[in-house]
């Protein structure tokens, strides 16, 4: 278990390395530049202040040169300086934007597994009830409705109908994610936006989770259980639930991409300044250094939550044994 | 043994439909007979007759959309006599694999992949014989070694997967066994099983049977291991008895003619063996709509107007009984 | 036993066939299509879905005779106004009926969604044929870079393109097509696997056929079925792709709409005027509702073993 984990990690950088290169072929072989006028955002400058930028900012040099100077910083965690906000460090604004993205997504899928678990697992056992239809019904339509639909109508209903949740984080506190204070001060900031990012990934969780539990319960081994003399609700509590989780563990993975890409849309939808706002901004003004950072990143937290999710499903699956 | 002794089974008149879309299913349509102290039964039938059915009835695990529609099921045990269908979930679930074990047709699907034998094993004991984890353990072992798994204490931590099929179905038997019920259903033991295992675990049952005292109901269709471990048959047909005899009666005196004809569809061994194999022609009835009167009169080569009205189960001779308006006379 | 009576029927009638010899009445023999056709208008929510998506694309084969004003006419007396009976959804913050926006915004959608899949399908067939197909290196090359491309998340990949091409409608459904192959490449492989080693692949390939032959005459046409569920299923994903791209500014520019970019653009006045942001909201996921409802019937109707 400890080796193939390791092993995994190992794989990460091979990977990331493709992934860095890809992107950076994309970014160059495409026309324009941070410092073209075109570009929106960016100012137009004369092309010999334009010179002057590009050999400031090392983008006169050979292609190869770049990229390896662009992995050499890398490894010291600089990603250069942003484009578009001069002056200021990639690092220095992921350091303080990506927190929050983090915290986002975090709440929503505390959220989405939790109240997703649980809706699947009532449907199941409650089949053909009406909670079964109910919970189905709902989780069909938050499955294929977009999220910026759903917050849309959520500011529309419970922020602007009923007055009951403010939808911007207007607040003047700094953000931190361990001050008790904050929390108590901001929470009600962080609800429509954990609800936006989580009820897609929810209803994803409640679907394979329900076709999942039905598939165990109808299996042979739930007839043992049940042949032993156990109640029902120790059936299901020892026998079906772990056997149920194996394949919802499988689109764990999927979902995180998704909770990933979906912050883009709620920080830009109620302007949670996290890194998925800046990211959107920095798309337009060609932004090279935090496009490449802000992708890396995702990735690599991507990357790291497959092996979660891998060695979660070993654990929960004795058949599995990683060697 | 079954001779004198008194019945811990009592099913009378029992019926389980299935109320399905397209109909009512009479899986199981009046059926009445009794099992004896530590004696063991045989409930023998092509599939789809009902009897795997009738077994889960005992258990009340029947799958829905099935329910007893009808009858008594009573269980006479020393804390004495209950009607099982009229027991609640709970005190059903007191029952099952306390008072009734039962092993099924799959060991390799029949154990929960994801805990340990261990783990499987204890459970019931926890549960009905209220042991600690220590003595369970200890008990588990003891079961795991009386059922012939080798390096008992150290397979507990194993998983269903590191097991063959004929050491899972051991450890199903183990299982069934734990709490000394007074009966195990074992319900086609050996049919997914290779034939030399098959025998090691009719073995095993027999000798759960002898040295336990454990009443045996067998649910099979292959009268080849009936006659192995035995000692009384009923057939069933269409849902329905339709012959119950004890084991030499049925196979050197059967009467009814579907009972004739699994006999003739079953290879016989042995050093005079001439006879062919008569295959039965056609197939069980639809349980949605079966023939009026006799069930296996479409089927019957011995067919005749009275086959119209439903036979009752006659007597043939001692403790042998047939539904059939034409029994065969065995006068040679 | 089984209850489900349907099943043992059909299951146990065909050997007492053989074993009596007597005359078997088969079912009227019917055509795989017209099964699921059967068993497609039998779901309720699959037909509603479908009548939906049937009037999208007459909605948005006739946009320019249905839209009441020009999509692009901008009236600034008349900017954000309420729904009335002149504008029936009101007008956006620049006086643009939202009406004849949404009605053309449903070409947009489309076109972007079927565009998308033209891409998928020339990509997506071939590299998951060939490597079913041929086996060995070649496909376990294929496959590896499939598990790459499906581990990224495809909307990052698609905004990185059109970011650097420029956001034009068929640059949108390049980036989407380029970065959507690879979910039907791994399922018609994993059906050109099973179908691979069938009788009739088989008898083919010893009477001379070559592997493209085989490929084009035998089994592609046998993965029919999946292809067709898979497009379902990515014409929304495309359109819901699209969608976020351009509520984020980064797909379709204006003037042309875009429901996504609709939302997008009005969500700022969402205090004041919301109907300018709930309409193609709803449109959005009307159509989304729809294509799922249409493609889980269309799948359970070609193959009921597929779900459950």
């Amino acid at each position: 278990m400890l080796r193939y984990t390791v092993e995994r990690l190992l794989w990460m950088f091979p990977t990331m390395l493709a992934m860095s290169l890809i992107i950076f072929v994309i970014m160059h072989a495409t026309p324009g530049s941070p410092l073209d006028p075109l570009a929106a955002n960016a100012n137009p400058l004369t092309p010999q202040a334009q010179a002057n930028m590009a050999r400031h900012y090392g983008l006169d040099k050979p292609l190869h040169e770049q990229y390896l100077t662009f992995l050499w910083n890398v490894v010291h965690l600089d990603f250069g300086i942003s484009y578009v906000q001069k002056d200021r460090e990639v690092s220095t604004i992921i350091q303080n934007t990506f927190p929050i993205s983090l915290v986002l997504g975090s709440l929503a899928l505390i959220f989405a597994t939790t109240i997703g678990l649980t809706l699947g697992i009532v449907a199941a056992v409650r089949q053909n009830t009406w909670i079964d239809y109910l919970a189905t019904s709902v989780s069909m339509l938050a499955v294929s409705t977009p999220n910026f639909v759903v917050g849309v109508l959520l500011i529309v209903v419970v922020a602007l109908g009923l007055n009951l949740l403010p939808i911007a984080m207007t607040s003047a506190d700094l953000f931190d994610p361990w001050s008790i204070e904050y929390w108590s001060k901001n929470w009600t900031f962080w609800i429509l936006p954990t609800i936006t990012l989580g009820v897609g990934p929810l209803a994803t969780i409640a679907r394979y989770t329900r076709a999942s539990m039905i598939d165990v319960i109808r299996s042979d081994f739930v007839r043992t259980a049940r042949a032993k003399g156990l109640l029902e609700g120790a059936v299901v509590m020892r026998h079906v639930l772990k056997n149920a989780l194996i394949p919802v563990v499988t689109i764990i993975g999927p979902l995180f991409a998704a909770v990933g890409t979906g912050t883009f849309v709620v920080e830009f939808l109620f302007s949670v300044p996290g890194m998925g706002k800046f990211f959107v901004t920095s798309m337009s003004g060609r932004d090279y250094n935090m496009i490449m950072a802000v992708l890396l990143i995702y990735g690599f937290f991507l990357a790291i939550m497959n092996i979660v999710v891998d060695l979660l499903y070993g654990f929960l699956d004795p058949r599995i044994r990683y060697n | 043994m079954s001779n004198g002794s008194s019945p811990v089974l009592e099913v009378k008149n029992l019926k389980t439909h299935f109320f399905t879309r397209t109909g009512v299913v009479q899986a199981v349509d009046d059926v009445s007979f009794s099992m004896y102290e530590g004696e063991s039964l045989a409930i023998v039938g092509e599939s789809g007759c009902g009897k795997t059915i009738t077994a889960l009835s005992l258990m009340k695990l029947i799958p829905h959309p099935g329910k007893i529609i009808q009858g008594e099921i009573h269980l006479h045990s020393d804390t004495g006599d209950v009607d099982l269908v009229k027991q609640s979930d709970r005190q059903m679930a007191d029952i099952r694999g306390n008072k009734i074990g039962m092993i099924f047709q799959e060991p390799m699907t029949s154990l929960n992949p994801v805990l340990t034998i261990g783990y499987q094993l204890m459970e019931p004991l926890k549960l009905h014989l209220q042991m600690t984890d220590e003595q369970a353990r200890k008990q588990a072992i003891e079961l795991l070694r009386r059922v012939g798994i080798p390096a008992a204490a150290e397979r507990l931590n194993d998983y269903p997967h590191q097991f063959s099929g004929g050491m899972r179905q051991r450890v199903m038997i183990a299982m069934a066994i734990a709490c000394s019920p007074l009966i195990l259903i074992a319900d086609e033991p050996t049919t997914a099983l290779d034939v030399t295992i098959q025998a090691q675990i009719l073995e095993l049952i027999r000798k759960m049977n002898q040295d336990l005292g454990v009443g045996v109901m067998l649910i099979t269709h292959d009268l080849g291991v009936v006659a192995e471990l035995c000692q009384r048959v009923i057939v069933m047909y269409a849902g329905q008895i339709i012959e119950e005899a004890p084991i030499e009666e049925i196979f050197n005196n059967p009467k009814h003619h579907y009972t004739i004809g699994l006999l003739r569809s079953m290879p016989k061994l042995g050093p005079h063996v001439k006879e062919r194999l008569v295959p039965m022609k056609g197939l069980p009835p639809d349980l949605l709509n079966p023939p009026k009167g006799c069930r296996f009169q479409p089927r019957c080569p011995a067919r005749q107007a009275k086959c119209a009205e439903t036979p009752p189960l006659m007597p043939m001779g001692p403790r042998h009984r047939a539904a059939c308006w034409f029994p065969e006379e065995h006068g040679a | 036993m089984s209850v489900e009576k349907v099943a043992t029927a059909q299951t146990i009638a065909v050997p007492v066939a053989e074993e009596i010899g007597e005359v078997w009445l088969a079912p009227k023999p019917t055509s795989l299509w017209r099964d699921a056709w059967f068993r497609l208008i039998r779901n309720k929510l699959a037909v509603a879905g479908g009548i939906v998506v049937l009037l999208m694309i007459l909605v948005a084969i006739f946009a320019d005779q249905l839209m009441p004003f020009p999509y692009d006419k901008s009236s600034l007396s008349h900017a954000n106004e309420a729904p009335s009976a002149t504008y029936w959804l009101g007008t956006d913050y620049i006086g643009r009926d939202l009406l004849s926006r949404i009605i053309f915004g449903a070409r947009v959608s489309l076109l972007v969604g079927l565009g998308a899949q033209v891409i998928i399908v020339l990509i997506g067939i071939p590299v998951g044929a060939v490597a079913g197909y041929y086996g060995g290196k070649l496909d376990s090359y294929l496959m590896r870079f499939v598990d790459v491309m499906y581990a990224f998340p495809q909307l990052l990949f698609v905004i990185l393109i059109t970011t650097m091409l420029g956001a034009s409608i068929i640059n949108i459904f390049i980036a989407l097509g380029l970065t959507g192959w690879v979910g039907l490449a791994r399922q018609v492989r994993a059906q050109v696997l099973t179908l691979r080693e069938r009788e009739y692949v088989k008898a083919s390939r010893v009477s001379g056929a070559g592997g493209p032959y085989i490929i084009l005459r035998h089994l592609i046409p046998n993965t029919m079925t999946v292809i067709i569920v898979s497009l379902t299923f990515g014409i929304p994903l495309a359109i819901f792709t699209e969608a976020t791209l351009s509520f984020l500014g980064q797909g379709i520019k204006p003037p042309i709409p875009s429901w996504g970019q609709m939302v997008g653009e009005n969500q700022q006045y969402l205090r004041s005027y919301w109907h300018m942001t709930i309409f193609p909201a709803l449109a959005l996921a009307l159509t989304m509702l729809s294509f799922t409802f249409f493609g889980d019937g269309l799948r359970d109707a070609l193959d009921p073993r597929m779900n459950k």
